[in-house]
């Protein structure tokens, strides 16, 4: 009969390649020189866990905090029509587009901008808090949040795609212009910097300090089971 | 040791089985190990083909016009990257660059040139460029500009008319390309085949 208990490359002294997903046997004879050990079938580099990805995870997260203060606060362009001028910030163009009635790209927006990136920021920061003190809380749930991180952040960057256009869209010399604003370029920042702050964490550092939650839940499907535990 | 993978988010070991569709699932997180694709290599290289021709028209013609009092402005994806350099911003002028053409054209020219050697039988001989690809693929962001430019006609309906360019059409219809060759590709076998080397 089969035992249910889940068992891990890690448990079983191998390391899958993050890229190919081939396994190596890393013991007794095969023990791997990990120090730079490649993948023969994709070159990548071989890791057990992503490297130093705790180190690098809350690295990134700080410059990510510092850079969003000036990103919020700073303009990010400012509308020039007829002489007269108007910066705005993030929050200001959401709410000039809300202002005006125009709910839906005022809805995109105000997701994209403003509510991922904040979410973005505190998620990592509670996995980095959670693996950290090796909490066995709910590690599924951790792991649909890292998820949902990893595929949300991109999408941040379509106000900064807004003023590109914007900028060579309205260029009508005395009738109208839009200039890009420094506030632009700290908020590409705190987006690609929170992009490698989630390519950097490892989610597998969830179910290593699992413990008793880490057990499978769902009904064993016919094409997957788990290898039997000796 | 093929017949085994381990779930690259939880690190869980699975048996790997034939599945005649859908996907496999880890047990323990719903990752999705690995998934079952129809004629892989024909959808992918036909798709990535596609996707190249589109390429073009997308780039070189304008996608958005501006009128206001009779004065027109034209616009294409390079004006604006032009216009944010021109600005003293160079870094976000790359950053634009580099999500918007360079990693889309790489994706698409380095998928097209492995499904075709794959699809006439030939082993491609770069399989670094595979990993290449598969790892830059969430920097590439030509459907997030697409809603960008939907969001731009939105702001300046009230103020000015605006006519979509040729290259819009395009764009869309390469968003669409890009997006079905990525989904097309069964990268497990794309694998397998470099082990039988």
């Amino acid at each position: 009969m089969k035992s249910l208990l889940p068992i891990t490359a890690s448990d079983a002294s191998m390391v899958s390649c993050h890229s190919c997903s081939l396994l190596f046997l890393n013991k007794g004879i095969h023990r791997l020189n990990m120090a730079n050990m490649k993948c023969h079938r994709c070159g990548a580099i071989l890791h057990e866990r992503k490297q130093n990805s705790l180190n690098r995870t809350v690295a990134l997260l700080v410059a990510a905090f510092i850079f969003y203060i000036p990103a919020n606060v700073l303009p990010v362009m400012t509308v020039t029509s007829f002489g007269r001028e108007q910066a705005d910030t993030i929050m200001s163009g959401v709410i000039h587009l809300v202002v005006t009635g125009m709910w839906p790209p005022a809805i995109v927006v105000f997701i994209a901008s403003i509510i991922v990136p904040v979410m973005k920021l505190l998620i990592l920061t509670f996995l980095v808090i959670s693996v950290k003190k090796k909490s066995n809380w709910r590690p599924l749930e951790r792991t649909y949040l890292y998820r949902m991180t990893e595929i949300s952040g991109r999408w941040s960057m379509i106000d900064i795609f807004v003023i590109t256009i914007l900028i060579a869209l309205v260029d009508m010399g005395s009738m109208a212009t839009v200039e890009a604003e420094s506030g632009a370029l700290f908020f590409a920042a705190v987006v690609i910097i929170t992009m490698f702050a989630a390519m950097s964490f490892d989610p597998r550092l969830i179910w290593d300090g699992a413990g008793k939650n880490a057990e499978p839940r769902g009904i064993i499907e016919e094409n997957l089971y788990p290898l039997e535990k000796e | 040791m093929s017949h085994i993978i381990a779930c690259h988010e939880c690190d869980m070991l699975h048996k790997v089985k034939h599945i005649e569709r859908g996907a496999a699932r880890c047990l323990r997180c719903s990752a999705v190990l690995y998934e079952s694709k129809k004629n892989s290599i024909n959808r992918a290289s036909a798709l990535t083909l596609t996707a190249l021709i589109l390429f073009i028209p997308a780039n070189l013609f304008p996608f958005l016009s501006l009128t206001i009092e009779g004065q027109e402005n034209r616009t294409t994806l390079l004006t604006g990257i032009k216009a944010l350099y021109l600005q003293g911003m160079p870094e976000l002028a790359f950053l634009v660059f580099l999500t918007v053409i360079a990693v889309p054209l790489f994706q698409i020219t380095g998928l097209l040139y492995i499904f075709t050697a794959l699809r006439f039988k030939v082993l491609p001989s770069f399989p670094v460029l595979f990993r290449y690809i598969l790892c830059t693929r969430t920097w590439g962001m030509m459907e997030i500009f697409f809603l960008g430019i939907l969001v731009s006609v939105v702001k300046l309906a009230g103020m000015a008319k605006i006519i979509p360019g040729p290259a819009l059409y395009s764009f869309f219809l390469l968003i669409f390309a890009v997006t079905a060759a990525f989904a097309s590709i069964d990268d497990r076998s794309v694998w397998e085949r470099f082990d039988l080397k």
